[in-house]
């Protein structure tokens, strides 16, 4: 009687059977390749003091793959491979030492792989998984690792999930020309440490058929070298120094993000942080996106997203440092002020490929245009070319 | 101090007053839910976005994107 029941047990179970299953290796699902080309000016560059030129280009690009396999316990395994490269030329930079090409430099490239795995377990709603990265640049290397873990609900409606995440960093200590002791072997630069450590929470919610929210909290902890060792800072006094700042610095930003399918064109996607620290910095965020669909396969996003932040109570401007203050920056990225981001996003995704390449599942093209109260100006132009194998 | 709390205590009140009218969505439902520009996460194509403004910025986090790592320094 027993064994008969056990039998009509398993019979409306719900696990799939996996005697059948044959082993599959990961294959390669998806490529991304994704550009940007960034172009700023201001006149409030740290390395100047906060008076100075602020003009910068970047060329940043990434190449992405995502492999996936499902093993014969039908868990979902999923690799990503990353390797970026940036290209920037910088104004202010050249101002560390504007007699030689061995400082920070006027242009450098940034080289960062990385690579995460990820198993998601569809019969009790696990994921697991971790990453690895790498940067390097001429003055910083930086070495990070993770690992996270997700618990969606039976229905999927709901997911929590939390990751942790560890940057292990290098810089290499180059003051400006002036501030050097020539005294000591000047081709030979300190490093110092810099060290973040962070948890991410996020919790997920289907609230009807056409809307879903997520809350998302961030504990973000830095020590080491948090200053930039060739910003400088004019005091009261008229003498020069460097920038320097606590060694260590708790952040705290906590978000909701809201899509709503509002109508069968269109769509809104909303977004607010609320941001604080121990340098006394508290900011807000509020951004909104609206894609409308022109066509099935076309879409159009226009974008808006306004900040506001308060000063970081080491921060004042040129001059304005007293030389008794035990820290000081006039890096006006800590300074109060508000920004707007406006722009729009092309999205095109047909049916059978965009050229009718099948391979080329999507082209997106995004442009925006930054403003910040503090007369900085920036525009950015993003495309993103993604692949369907 | 007070203030940050009172911001805190209104996200969450917000969240929780949002999630009450909660249903029980089907997967055969999720039509509009499944559509990628509803996906509760930032597009691949804003990650450069991301990038410049946790660098013009003093606030970064809570947007699923880097939390850390790299000067950000020029």
């Amino acid at each position: 009687m027993i064994a008969l029941f056990v039998n009509m047990l398993s019979a409306f179970s719900q696990q799939a059977d996996t005697s059948q299953y044959k082993s599959k290796k990961l294959k390669l699902d998806e490529i991304n390749l994704v550009s940007s080309y960034y172009h700023q000016d201001g006149n409030n560059s740290a390395v100047t003091g906060g008076l100075g030129t602020e003009k910068l280009t970047d060329f940043s690009n990434t190449l992405d793959l995502k492999l996936l396999r499902t093993d014969k316990y039908l868990r979902e395994h999923t690799l990503n491979l990353e390797i970026g490269l940036d290209h920037y030329t910088s104004a202010s930079s050249d101002s560390i030492d504007p007699h030689t090409l061995s400082s920070a430099s006027s242009s450098d490239t940034r080289f960062y792989p990385s690579a995460s795995y990820s198993i998601r377990n569809p019969s009790n709603g696990f994921t697991y998984g971790g990453n690895l990265s790498f940067s390097a640049e001429f003055d910083y290397t930086s070495v990070g690792a993770g690992i996270q873990v997700a618990k969606a609900s039976k229905d999927n409606n709901r997911e929590f999930s939390a990751h942790l995440q560890a940057y292990i960093d290098t810089w290499t200590v180059i003051l400006p020309v002036e501030l050097r002791d020539y005294s000591q072997d000047s081709r030979k630069y300190g490093s110092k440490p810099r060290n973040s450590y962070s948890g991410s929470f996020t919790y997920s919610q289907v609230i009807n058929q056409k809307l879903q929210l997520s809350l998302l909290l961030d504990l973000i902890s830095q020590n080491g070298l948090l200053s930039t060792p060739f910003h400088r800072v004019y005091l009261t006094d008229k003498t020069v120094t460097t920038e320097k700042l606590p060694d260590s610095r708790f952040k705290l930003p906590v978000a909701i993000r809201a899509n709503y399918f509002m109508t069968d064109r269109l769509i809104v996607r909303s977004y607010y942080r609320f941001y604080t620290d121990n340098w006394g910095m508290k900011a807000h965020t509020f951004n909104l996106e609206l894609p409308i669909k022109l066509t099935p396969y076309f879409s159009l996003t226009p974008f808006y997203r306004y900040y506001q932040q308060t000063a970081a109570k080491y921060f004042a401007g040129k001059f304005e440092h007293e030389a008794s203050d035990v820290y000081h920056t006039s890096d006006y990225d800590l300074s109060k002020f508000h920004s707007h981001f406006e722009g729009i996003g092309f999205r095109y995704l047909p049916e059978h490929g965009v050229f009718n390449w099948k391979l080329l599942n999507t082209l997106e093209l995004r442009y925006g245009h930054y403003s910040r109260s503090t007369g900085l100006q920036s525009d950015i132009v993003t495309i993103n070319a993604k692949f369907k194998i | 101090m007070s203030r940050t709390r009172t911001v805190f205590a209104c996200m969450l009140l917000c969240f929780a007053l949002a999630t009450t009218g909660c249903r029980s969505v089907k997967e055969y439902q999720k039509m509009y839910l499944n559509d990628s520009e509803m996906e509760l996460s930032a597009r691949k194509a804003e990650k450069f976005e991301n990038n410049f403004q946790s660098y013009r910025e003093g606030a970064a986090g809570a947007n699923g994107g880097k939390t850390g790592g790299g000067c950000g320094c020029n």
